[in-house]
């Protein structure tokens, strides 16, 4: 019988050495894959790893693909430490979307500085409200959070989707369900010409900044952590559950209402019916991969946004398919869990554990 | 030697957990007919050692023999197999189910209710262990569902009972009967292993004691030649320190007034408070004894602020009003509340101690900065403070709270009240399964606070403690109050009846129904 077995004390230099570890790890598995189904190993690995940094441009779309990953993800990672389950990022951040693209076209012909700061405002409130939605339902009448945030992530989805085929349609746009381009003071400012990294990604490192500060500095990071570990020693604390219910699922919305605006005012620069591939649900297992942790979940949105790039350009360089791509992506999410696993774990072999200074 | 075979004999047993021996080596031998004492401090390797005998964990290294015959106990079913009982702190009954279906569940293939009916009824007439058998179990009193459990084991005509702290729940009567029950038991052949830190009882039952401490034998002595400080001595390893005894002194102002204070217990099964009304001076502590289940849970939960309730003028901290407030607002006004359950309540197990010397502290020690920020070297000096002053054992400051041991971190939790200097403390069973040396710690600790001018409040079911510590005694039985009773002119007798609800109108009437059964 295998079994595992915690480890008394992690290593510290092993919890760091993991991810590095689950990369290798990942490339030799990949080699093995690829040159099982016939293809270049060497070549296709380089397209999955190699080529996509390569570039200036490339290094600037794995920044912009991994932008809305850690907005949301950092916002995420605070309410699941406090046991908040908000599953429906992806419905805040079209709501983010409506209300900040919103503003940009209301105000089209605006050229004003303070509109796009405004649209940002305007995205974290609508991603709020729609937070807000669950946040009440959970305080008043206890319904299970997970469930009413999902579920108005399907109607987000539908209020965009009929917002641009009726109201918000450009009129200017043979009929196409899009809205009008949003004026140039409501467009996210490229950081580096010739690329697409916009403000946005400015954004999420303060975000990371700001959440691990609260985190690990303020006593309303503290609460936060003791509400999710331990309620009843939180309310024999005086900390509210009811209101870190509140804060991190106004957080975690606005965080991730900002991201909806920051793709449409960024890469889109407007409304469409579709704004985004998942990065809501994405977000969720980003927030996990990093530990749950604002740094960690930076190093994991890159990590995730780089296996999305690498499987796209694998796609185009090589001819891989879709399916490969996507077995790929889970064997390094495979290497990086397990990696992580027996950091804090060992296995023992046998019923009856010999227990050797680990 | 021309000894009979023993029942059970371990020999050389092992088991480490990570960072913990936790039995090193250890040999125990249980005779048939014996009562046969587990005696250690908390953290000294009682409990896994049971847990091996009972099949739930299993043993690094080291050897079982049954009758004689080495056996492999792989789960308790197997330990069941052999004739080995086993009644645990912790009952594992369904309120919502009677006594009768209880049993049933326990005993899988048994499909004839009226035969098991007559097989119980007569098991528990030989032994003394009346319960009526269509009774709901939450209408039943700790006492009464212990039995369930006692009966649950005797069903299966077991050759060795294991009882994990028995009494730590029953009153004195109680007890008594408790004893009767397993004196019967030995006499019919029947071994006993009974783990205990209560020496009292342990010299009046027991024929052998093992004494553990640090996971090793210290020693097998007889208990019935030992004096209870002897038999603590060779627990703890070194000479038990006494509180000073106190002065009795003048009481000072009412500095806690609890006036009628109802409650509606939040939780199904729970004890609904009614009229509950006392008031303490400073200077004094005040004993709250009863039998666990009687409304504790609900009153520390009204005291603590957990549980806000109306009118605000139920209950008055030291002239104010506090009834409706929570409970960082009562510490504002000088409350401090030591909650019963160390880990989970009165401290965040996976927290380094000084962030869980930030739990309560933050407010009354000042640990925060403008905006919410931790003054991280406060709040470290604060957690060091407590460690030196309380004695707490531990690596240091950034050890998490679930590797201390029950007394270091309950000597750690009570530090980190006192040091806030409350003019109320709340301590509920502040010396629960705590090591005699910390116990006495912790008891100079609330002396010392009383003295202070503070007014102190204990909830306990262990009577002894009450006895010793309090300068007056309430007991609460069905969610009310019994009148103040001075401690000095009460007997235990006297208290444990109003325990058992003598004191009470809900208590006479409980009295009447359980006399027709």
């Amino acid at each position: 019988m295998i079994r595992l077995v915690p480890r008394s004390e992690p290593s510290a230099a092993w919890t760091y050495l993991a991810p590095v570890f689950a990369v290798a790890l990942t490339v030799a598995a990949g080699f093995v894959l690829f040159a099982l189904m016939g293809y270049d190993p060497v070549e296709t690995l380089y397209h999955f790893f190699v080529s996509p940094l390569s570039s200036r441009y490339g290094v600037a779309e794995l920044v912009v693909k991994a932008t809305p990953l850690v907005l949301i993800g950092v916002g995420l990672s605070i309410g699941f430490r406090a046991g908040v389950w908000n599953i429906g990022a992806e419905g805040q951040l079209t709501l983010g979307a409506i209300f900040g693209g919103g503003l940009a076209i209301w105000l089209h012909d605006s050229e004003s500085i303070l509109l796009l700061p405004a649209m940002v405002v305007f995205g974290a409130l609508g991603g709020a409200l729609w937070a807000a939605i669950p946040a009440l339902l959970k305080t008043r009448f206890n319904v299970n959070e997970i469930l009413t945030s999902l579920m108005l992530t399907y109607v987000a989805t539908l209020l965009l989707s009929a917002l641009v085929h009726g109201p918000w349609r450009d009129p200017e746009g043979f009929n196409f369900p899009e809205s009008r381009l949003f004026p140039d003071a409501g467009t996210m400012p490229i950081l580096l010409d010739g690329t697409r990294l916009h403000l946005g990604a400015l954004l999420a490192v303060v975000a990371v900044g700001v959440a691990w500060f609260i985190l690990s500095k303020t006593l309303l990071g503290f609460q936060v952590k003791v509400v999710g570990a331990a309620p009843r020693a939180a309310r024999f604390a005086g900390f509210s559950q009811a209101r870190m219910v509140w804060f991190s699922m106004l957080l975690g919305g606005g965080l991730a209402g900002i991201a909806g605006l920051s793709e449409v005012a960024g890469p889109i620069g407007q409304l469409v019916p579709e704004i985004s591939p998942g990065y809501g649900f994405t977000a969720i297992i980003v927030a996990f991969l990093g530990r749950l942790h604002p740094l960690g979940v930076l190093f994991a949105g890159l990590l995730m946004a780089l296996s999305y790039l690498g499987g796209e350009n694998a796609q185009i360089a090589v001819g891989l398919p879709t399916a490969v791509t996507g077995v790929f992506q889970g064997l390094l999410l495979f290497f990086v869990l397990a990696a992580d696993l027996l950091v804090r774990y060992r296995i023992a072999f046998g019923s009856s554990p010999e227990a050797k200074a680990a | 030697m021309n000894a009979p075979t023993p029942r059970l004999a371990l020999s050389g047993i092992t088991k480490r957990f990570p960072g913990c021996l936790a039995n090193d080596a250890v040999d125990l031998e249980v005779l048939p007919g014996e009562t046969h004492a587990l005696l250690g401090e908390n953290g000294a390797g009682k409990s896994t050692l049971v847990k091996i005998i009972y099949g739930v964990l299993a043993a690094d290294q080291g050897e079982i023999v049954w009758e004689g015959q080495p056996v492999t106990i792989r789960d308790p079913n197997a330990a069941r197999k052999l004739g080995i009982g086993m009644v645990f702190q912790h009952f594992s009954l369904f309120e919502a189910l009677t006594v009768l279906e209880n049993i049933a569940l326990g005993m899988p293939g048994e499909r004839d209710m009226t035969a098991l009916a007559a097989r119980v009824k007569s098991v528990a007439g030989t032994y003394g262990l009346p319960i009526g058998l269509d009774r709901y179990v939450h209408d039943l009193s700790v006492g009464e569902r212990q039995r369930i459990e006692i009966l649950r084991c005797l069903l299966q005509d077991p050759k060795l009972l294991i009882m994990d702290e028995p009494t730590s729940v029953l009153t004195p009567q109680e007890v008594e009967k408790l004893f009767e029950t397993l004196k019967r038991l030995a006499a019919e052949g029947c071994s006993i292993l009974y783990i205990s830190h209560k020496l009292d009882e342990i010299r009046a039952l027991c024929q052998r004691a093992t004494i553990l401490r640090g996971g090793k034998v210290v020693t097998v002595c007889d208990p019935r030649t030992e004096t209870a400080s002897s038999l603590a001595g060779m627990m703890i390893g070194s000479e038990l320190a006494r509180p000073t005894p106190r002065d009795q002194r003048d009481a000072g102002a009412v500095r806690l007034e609890v006036e009628d204070l109802d409650l509606v217990s939040p939780e199904p099964f729970g004890i609904d408070l009614k009229n509950v009304s006392f008031s303490l001076r400073g200077g004094e502590i005040l004993g709250i004894a009863g039998v666990a289940g009687n409304g504790q849970i609900e009153l520390q939960e009204a005291l603590s602020g957990e549980v806000p309730v109306e009118p605000a003028g139920a209950i008055t901290i030291d002239g104010q009003p506090a009834g409706t407030l929570g409970p960082a607002a009562r510490r504002k006004l000088g409350l401090a509340f030591l909650p019963e359950e160390r880990l989970g309540h009165g401290a965040v197990p996976g927290m380094s101690l000084t962030d869980n010397a930030l739990l309560s502290g933050y407010g009354p020690k000042r640990l925060l900065a403008p905006g919410g920020v931790i003054r991280e070297d406060r709040t470290r000096a604060f957690a060091e403070e407590v460690i030196e002053r309380f004695d707490v054992r531990t690596p240091g400051v950034e050890a998490e709270a679930r590797a201390l041991s029950g007394g270091n971190l309950q000597k750690f939790i009570i530090g980190r009240e006192i040091e806030q200097r409350p003019t109320v403390l709340i301590a509920a069973q502040p010396t629960w399964g705590v090591d005699a040396g910390a116990a006495a710690r912790i008891h100079q600790a609330l002396f010392d606070l009383a003295d202070a001018g503070a007014a102190v409040l204990v909830i306990s079911q262990d009577l002894d403690e009450l006895l010793a510590i309090s300068d007056r005694l309430v007991v609460l039985h069905l969610g009310q109050l019994s009148e103040p009773l001075k401690t000095a002119d009460v007997t235990a007798e006297q208290i444990g009846l109003l325990m058992g609800g003598a004191g009470t109108p809900a208590g006479a009437d409980l009295g009447s129904e359980t006399a027709v059964q």
